[in-house]
C-alpha cells in the first residue's frame, strides 16, 4: 500500500483531516528546503506537496510566480528537488510527499526516467498542472509501475460525468480547486466548497482533498469539515518571502507559526 | 517519423500527429469544450461563414492584392516575386482576419468581455478594434517590454477602448502576456472569451486560428491561377507563432509541388542563443496549452528569446508548424535581425512598401531564394503586416529621434 494510503487511512481511523502543506522547492535555495520539510512536519503536516519551479507558471498567482523565480535564480532544478526528497526520507520514511509543477521540465527530463528516480528518491505522488487526464494515457503507466499515485485537479467548472472518469483515473487523492482563479487569489465559499464535495462523493471514493483560497485557521477548519484534507500553499510561500533573509531556523519556526493553529483547528 | 501529408488534422483531441492537443489547468477544460463544440457548430453554418465573410469583405477590404514586385524581382535577379498584401487590410496586418472570426464566436456565445494577448500590438489592436465594433469589452495583455518597443500601437488600441494591463512577469514579452491572459481566463471565464491571436494554445485554438486565417491561401490560389495561370512554386512566410505562415500554407498541404518556407527569427544569430527559433533550434516540449518545439534550457526551462521584431519574439511555435516541419512537408528557415533590417529597406526603397518588422523576414528569405530560383518560377511572399508601428524601432537604429 502507498504511502499516501497509507497515511489518509490512519487519519480517517483517528476520526482526524489531513493538513497538506504546499512549498515551492529551491526557495528560497535548494539548501533550505529539506530543513523547510521537516519544519511543515513539525507544524502538523500529514502530507507535504513539493512544487518543483517553472519557469512559465500559467496556473499560479503572483506569490507562487516569485517563488519559482526565486527557486530558478538559486539554481534549483528538477534533479536538485529529488535530491532534496531523498535527504529528507533519511530522516523521515513516514510523511508522504507530492511533486507538484508543470509539465516541460519533466518533458525534458523524460516521463520514465522522472518515475524512476523520483521513486527511488522516495516520492510518493505527482500532480502535474497542465498534464490533462486526456493527454496522460500514454505516461500513466510510468508511473503507476513505480507506485507513485497521480494527483489530479477537479474545478468547480468540471462536469460531474468528466469528474468521475478523472477520479476513475486517480490514486491517492483528488484536489479540488475551490476557486476559479489562480493560486492566492480569492478566499473560498465554504458553503459552495461543501456543495462541490458533496456532490464529488457521490463519483468516487477517493479522498478528496480542498485547496485554492485557505488562508488561516477558521477557513482550514471550516473546510476541513467537510473535505479529507486542506491543502495551503500561498500563504506558507508568502512566509518564506518574507523571512527569506532570516536564517533557516527562523523560516521553520516562521512557517511552524502558520502551520500550527491550522493543525489545532482542525483537530479540535 | 511518417511522410504522410495530411491537410484533415488536428485530430477530434486536436493533435497534429504528436503534437498539439490541450495541456491547461482543469478549470479551463470545460470553456475550452465548450469552445470547441460551439465552433464545430458554427464553422458548418452557412449564415456564420456568410457574416464571417461579409466582415472580411466590407470591413477588412479583402481579398487583399496578390502583387507582383516587378522591380524587385529585376533587382533580385531569379524567381517572380509576388507579394500577398496582408498589410493592406484595415488594422494593418492579417491579425484582424481571426480577431473577426473569434469575434463573432465570442459574441454568439453571449460573452460581453474579451481578453487578448499581443506581442507587436497587431494582434492587440485588431481585437480592440473589432470589440469597439461589436460593443464589447476588451483587456489587452501586453509585456513591458513589448509597450516599450510598440508605443504607436499601445495609444491606438487605448484610442479604441480598450485597456492595455502591463505585464511585468518573467521576460515581459509575448510570452508572459500568455500566460497572464490565460491567469485572468481562469479567474473570469464564465463571462471572458479569450480570443487568441497566433497558432498556438490549446485546441481548438491552432484549429481555429489556422481556419479563419486560410483565406490567404485560398485567395493566393485563385489569384496565382489568375495572373499566372499555375500555383506559385514556393511560399514565404515569418513564423513567430506562426498564424500568417499558417494561413498561407494550409490551403497548400496537398499541393505537394508547392514548396513551403516558414521563416524564423534568427535574432542575433542562432549560434549567439539570443534568438526566438525554436523549430531551427529548440526541442518538442509542452508550452501554453500545447505540445510543440519550444525553446528551453536542459532542465526543461522556457528560455528568454530576441528578435528584433516584437511579434516574432516568442519562445514557441504553433502545433501545426512542428508537424508540418517533423513530416517535411514544411521548410523552416532562419533570417536574423540584420538580415530583416536589409529585407526592409529594400523593400521600401525599391517597391514604396514599407513592411512590418515581422514581415520584414520573409521579404529578406523571399529574395534569397527567389535568387536561387529560374526567372520562370514563382516565389510568394506574404507581406503579414505594415512598418508603420515600427517606425520608431527603425529610427532608433538610425540615430534619429522620432
Amino acid at each position: 500500500m502507498s504511502r499516501i494510503n497509507n497515511c489518509l487511512i490512519n487519519l480517517k481511523a483517528e476520526g482526524r483531516k489531513a493538513l497538506i502543506p504546499y512549498v515551492t522547492a529551491g526557495d528560497p535555495t535548494p539548501d533550505h528546503t529539506v530543513t523547510i520539510m521537516q519544519a511543515l512536519v513539525k507544524g502538523g503536516a500529514d502530507i507535504i506537496e513539493l512544487g518543483m519551479p517553472f519557469s512559465d507558471p500559467m496556473a499560479d498567482g503572483p506569490v507562487i510566480q516569485l517563488a519559482c523565480e526565486r527557486a530558478l535564480e538559486a539554481g534549483t532544478s528538477v534533479r536538485s528537488v529529488l535530491a532534496s526528497v531523498k535527504t529528507f526520507r533519511e530522516s523521515d520514511q513516514d510523511t508522504p510527499v507530492v511533486l507538484m509543477g508543470y509539465l516541460n521540465p519533466i518533458e525534458f527530463y523524460g516521463y520514465e526516467s522522472f518515475a524512476k528516480d523520483a521513486a527511488a528518491s522516495g516520492v510518493d505522488g505527482v500532480l502535474l498542472v497542465d498534464l490533462t487526464p486526456e493527454e496522460a494515457t500514454d505516461v500513466v503507466e510510468y508511473f503507476r509501475s513505480q507506485n507513485i499515485d497521480l494527483i489530479y485537479l477537479l474545478a468547480p467548472t468540471t462536469t460531474m460525468a468528466r469528474a468521475k472518469k478523472i477520479c476513475d483515473l486517480a490514486s491517492g487523492y483528488v484536489y479540488y480547486v475551490s476557486v476559479k482563479g489562480v493560486t492566492g487569489s480569492a478566499t473560498l465559499d465554504v458553503e459552495s466548497v461543501r456543495e462541490h464535495v458533496e456532490k464529488l462523493r457521490s463519483v468516487t471514493n477517493l479522498p478528496i482533498g480542498v485547496g485554492f483560497g485557505i488562508k488561516n485557521a477558521e477557513t482550514a477548519s471550516a473546510v476541513s469539515a467537510c473535505a479529507d484534507g486542506v491543502i495551503v500553499g500561498s500563504v506558507l510561500v508568502n512566509t518564506i518571502a518574507e523571512s527569506k533573509n532570516e536564517d533557516k531556523e527562523f523560516i521553520a519556526q516562521a512557517l511552524a507559526n502558520v502551520l500550527s493553529p491550522m493543525r489545532e483547528a482542525m483537530d479540535s | 517519423m511518417s511522410n504522410k501529408m495530411n491537410s484533415n488534422l488536428p485530430d477530434e483531441n486536436g493533435h497534429f500527429g504528436q503534437f498539439g492537443g490541450v495541456f491547461v489547468s482543469e478549470t479551463l477544460m470545460s470553456a475550452l469544450d465548450d469552445l470547441t463544440h460551439m465552433y464545430e457548430e458554427l464553422s458548418k453554418s452557412a449564415e456564420f461563414q456568410a457574416a464571417f465573410d461579409n466582415d472580411l469583405a466590407h470591413y477588412v477590404g479583402r481579398p487583399s492584392p496578390l502583387y507582383f514586385a516587378e522591380r524587385l524581382t529585376n533587382q533580385v535577379g531569379g524567381a517572380k516575386i509576388y507579394f500577398k498584401r496582408e498589410d493592406l487590410n484595415h488594422t494593418g496586418a492579417h491579425k484582424i482576419n481571426n480577431a473577426i472570426g473569434q469575434a463573432l464566436l465570442a459574441k454568439h456565445m453571449g460573452k460581453p468581455n474579451i481578453i487578448a494577448e499581443t506581442g507587436a500590438g497587431q494582434h492587440g489592436v485588431a481585437t480592440a478594434t473589432v470589440a469597439a465594433r461589436l460593443g464589447l469589452n476588451c483587456k489587452i495583455f501586453m509585456g513591458e517590454e513589448d509597450i516599450r518597443r510598440q508605443t504607436l500601437n499601445v495609444y491606438r488600441m487605448k484610442l479604441l477602448g480598450a485597456e492595455v494591463v502591463p505585464v511585468s512577469s518573467g521576460t515581459k514579452t509575448l510570452k508572459d502576456a500568455l500566460n497572464e491572459a490565460m491567469r485572468y481566463w481562469v479567474s473570469n471565464v464564465d463571462d471572458t472569451f479569450y480570443i487568441i491571436g497566433t497558432a498556438a494554445g490549446p485546441h481548438p485554438y491552432p484549429m481555429m486560428v489556422r481556419d479563419f486565417q486560410a483565406i490567404i491561401g485560398r485567395e493566393t490560389k485563385e489569384q496565382s491561377i489568375a495572373h499566372e495561370g499555375r500555383l506559385p512554386d514556393a511560399l514565404v512566410a515569418c513564423v513567430g507563432g506562426g498564424s500568417n505562415a499558417i494561413g498561407m500554407f494550409y490551403p497548400f498541404i496537398d499541393d505537394v509541388q508547392v514548396q513551403m518556407y516558414g521563416v524564423e527569427p534568427g535574432g542575433y544569430g542562432l549560434e549567439t542563443g539570443q534568438h526566438a527559433a525554436p523549430l531551427s533550434a529548440g526541442k518538442p516540449g509542452v508550452l501554453h496549452g500545447n505540445r510543440t518545439y519550444v525553446m528551453a534550457d536542459d532542465d526543461g526551462q522556457i528560455l528568454g528569446t530576441h528578435s528584433i521584431s516584437a511579434g516574432l519574439d516568442y519562445p514557441g511555435v504553433g502545433p501545426e508548424h512542428a508537424w508540418l516541419k517533423d513530416c517535411g512537408r514544411a521548410n523552416y528557415v532562419v533570417i536574423d535581425d540584420n538580415e530583416a533590417m536589409d529585407g526592409f529597406r529594400t523593400l521600401t526603397k525599391v517597391e514604396g512598401i514599407m513592411p512590418a518588422l515581422e514581415s520584414s523576414h520573409a521579404v529578406a528569405y523571399g529574395m534569397k531564394l527567389a535568387k536561387t530560383l529560374p526567372k520562370d518560377q514563382i516565389v510568394v511572399v506574404n507581406l503579414s503586416g505594415r512598418g508603420d508601428k515600427d517606425i520608431h524601432t527603425v529610427a532608433s537604429l538610425d540615430g534619429v529621434e522620432v
